[in-house]
């Protein structure tokens, strides 16, 4: 059964590879370089603060029942 | 710089996917390895270019007040960039526990006094992949945690998207202070990130996170009451967790750039686990940049749970169940945080060499409340009748950055 499961996720994984590595050469961003001077401040990086924000989730983490999916998945304005 | 110059090496495709999968399998069996090994394919098919993080020197002093415990300390994160595709970092953080919770006024437990956190990581650029990895290590006196973190982050589609994957795997050591009391504990995280950019005002993120726990899951003098015969009307017994725990959160938050030079932050997130706790949470937040250098932050946190399946305030006899929890952090609850910051950003400083960087002065005000734990410190009460517990709690945090 865990073979299985495992065979599954893998052909998942290979499979959702292909598709876009076969589709996204088609799409253009639709936002331009030359417009990303406001997703380019600060004010909107999510990580702004480091390990100040690190500190907040551990201390919620010891205070509350859940956990996970506190956000530092990155990415950004794609400035550069 | 003969180690900027090896970790600078393009190696060829072949060989960066067998390291990979190979770390991967070591570290977390096949699971993981496909999980990695894919993220990789998945992202490194169109590589250009990004970016590592910057080159910075973190400080900060983090202070937790509430009525009766203060834990406060200072933590430091340098990171140090090796080349043009590898960067290092370092982090060391303390935390000094002083006073005493409810939970150790009521049994006259110990706790430890003392926390030391240590980590290190790499970054390593290829094309638009960064992959990382990361070791934590945090000791006390009665628990000592290790940690590994791999992460995989993509970007696609022109930049416009960004796709992480990741993977953790940490082993716990649970003993009790004057006791030869040990227990393991090992935890297995599965990250799954997706960073949108809509327009150009607005980021969306999307987290999921699998979390699968097994060992000794409870805290370790931690202990529960159920009604006796005594003069209070009750007695103590230790906890007694499931040896297993699985659980899953999501979140989704944006940031929206004003008309004006602002920002809103929006932020919801759901969370469920095999111990039937379900958890909501919401939080705004508005950036306002004042003058040319200062900025200022206010921020509303709101986040209810149900109770644990095994979870009671009193129970009606001893042993009444095979799992028992008294933990209030398993309890139905509900706290708000109002927040505030500000911070004052400067340029150039000591000839150059910082180039730039931001002092930060944030407040937190936490309020928690409970619905079904009460108060055993108030007395004259018929056990089981004590009003509800509740308490807040002060969060100060000075945060100081140095880019160089």
């Amino acid at each position: 059964m865990m073979i299985k499961t495992n065979v599954l996720l893998m052909k998942c994984v290979l499979l959702g590879s292909l598709l876009l590595s076969g589709g996204c050469a088609e799409i253009k961003p639709w936002v331009k370089p030359y417009e990303r001077d406001s997703l380019a401040d600060p004010i909107m990086n999510f990580g702004r603060l480091g390990i100040a924000n690190s500190y907040m989730h551990h201390m919620y983490q010891s205070r509350e029942g859940a956990r996970g999916a506190e956000g530092g998945s990155g990415g950004g304005c794609g400035c550069n | 710089m003969q180690l900027a110059s090896f970790f600078s090496l393009q190696l060829p495709a072949k060989a960066r996917f067998f390291l990979l999968f190979s770390v991967s399998y070591l570290i977390g069996g096949w699971v993981t390895s496909v999980w990695m090994t894919g993220s990789w394919i998945t992202g490194s098919w169109h590589s250009v270019a990004a970016v590592l993080p910057e080159q910075s020197i973190d400080l900060l002093y983090h202070r937790y007040d509430q009525d009766g415990q203060l834990i406060d300390g200072p933590a430091i994160l340098i990171r140090k960039n090796l080349g043009n595709t590898v960067s290092v970092s370092g982090e060391y953080l303390v935390d000094t526990v002083s006073g005493a919770s409810i939970d150790v006024i009521a049994t006259a437990s110990e706790y430890t006094e003392e926390r030391t956190e240590t980590s290190v990581g790499i970054d390593y650029l290829v094309g638009k992949s960064i992959l990382s990895f990361a070791y934590v290590n945090s000791t006390e006196n009665d628990f000592d945690a290790e940690s590994i973190h791999l992460n995989v982050s993509q970007d696609l589609f022109g930049d416009l998207t960004t796709l992480t994957m990741g993977y953790s795997q940490a082993w716990d050591t649970i003993g009790r202070v004057n006791d030869d009391f040990e227990e393991e504990a090992d935890r297995r995280h599965f990250r799954l990130g997706l960073s949108q950019v809509i327009t150009k005002n607005m980021l969306v993120n999307l987290d999921v996170e699998t979390i699968t726990d097994e060992g000794f899951l409870n805290n370790a003098y931690r202990q529960v009451r159920f009604v006796s015969d005594s003069a209070r009307g009750y007695d103590y017994q230790f906890e007694r967790y499931p040896h297993t725990r699985t659980s899953n959160a999501f979140s989704l938050r944006s940031l929206y750039y004003l008309p004006y030079r602002a920002s809103i932050k929006g932020e919801y997130r759901f969370f469920s686990d095999t111990w039937g706790i379900q958890a909501n949470q919401f939080e705004i937040a508005y950036l306002h940049p004042l003058f040319e250098h200062w900025l200022m932050e206010f921020r509303y946190r709101h986040y209810s749970q149900s109770k644990a399946d095994f979870y009671q305030d009193l129970f009606p006899f001893e042993n009444a169940q095979n799992f028992l929890a008294r933990d209030k952090e398993l309890s139905t609850y509900k706290n708000q945080t109002f927040g505030f910051g500000i911070g004052y950003e400067f340029n150039s400083l000591l000839d150059g060499y910082i180039e730039k960087g931001s002092v930060n002065l944030l407040l937190d005000y936490i309020d928690f409340t409970y619905d079904d734990f009460r108060d055993v410190t108030r007395e004259g009460f018929v056990a089981g009748q004590e009003p509800l517990y509740s308490f807040d709690a002060w969060v100060t945090r000075l945060f100081v950055r140095f880019e160089y």
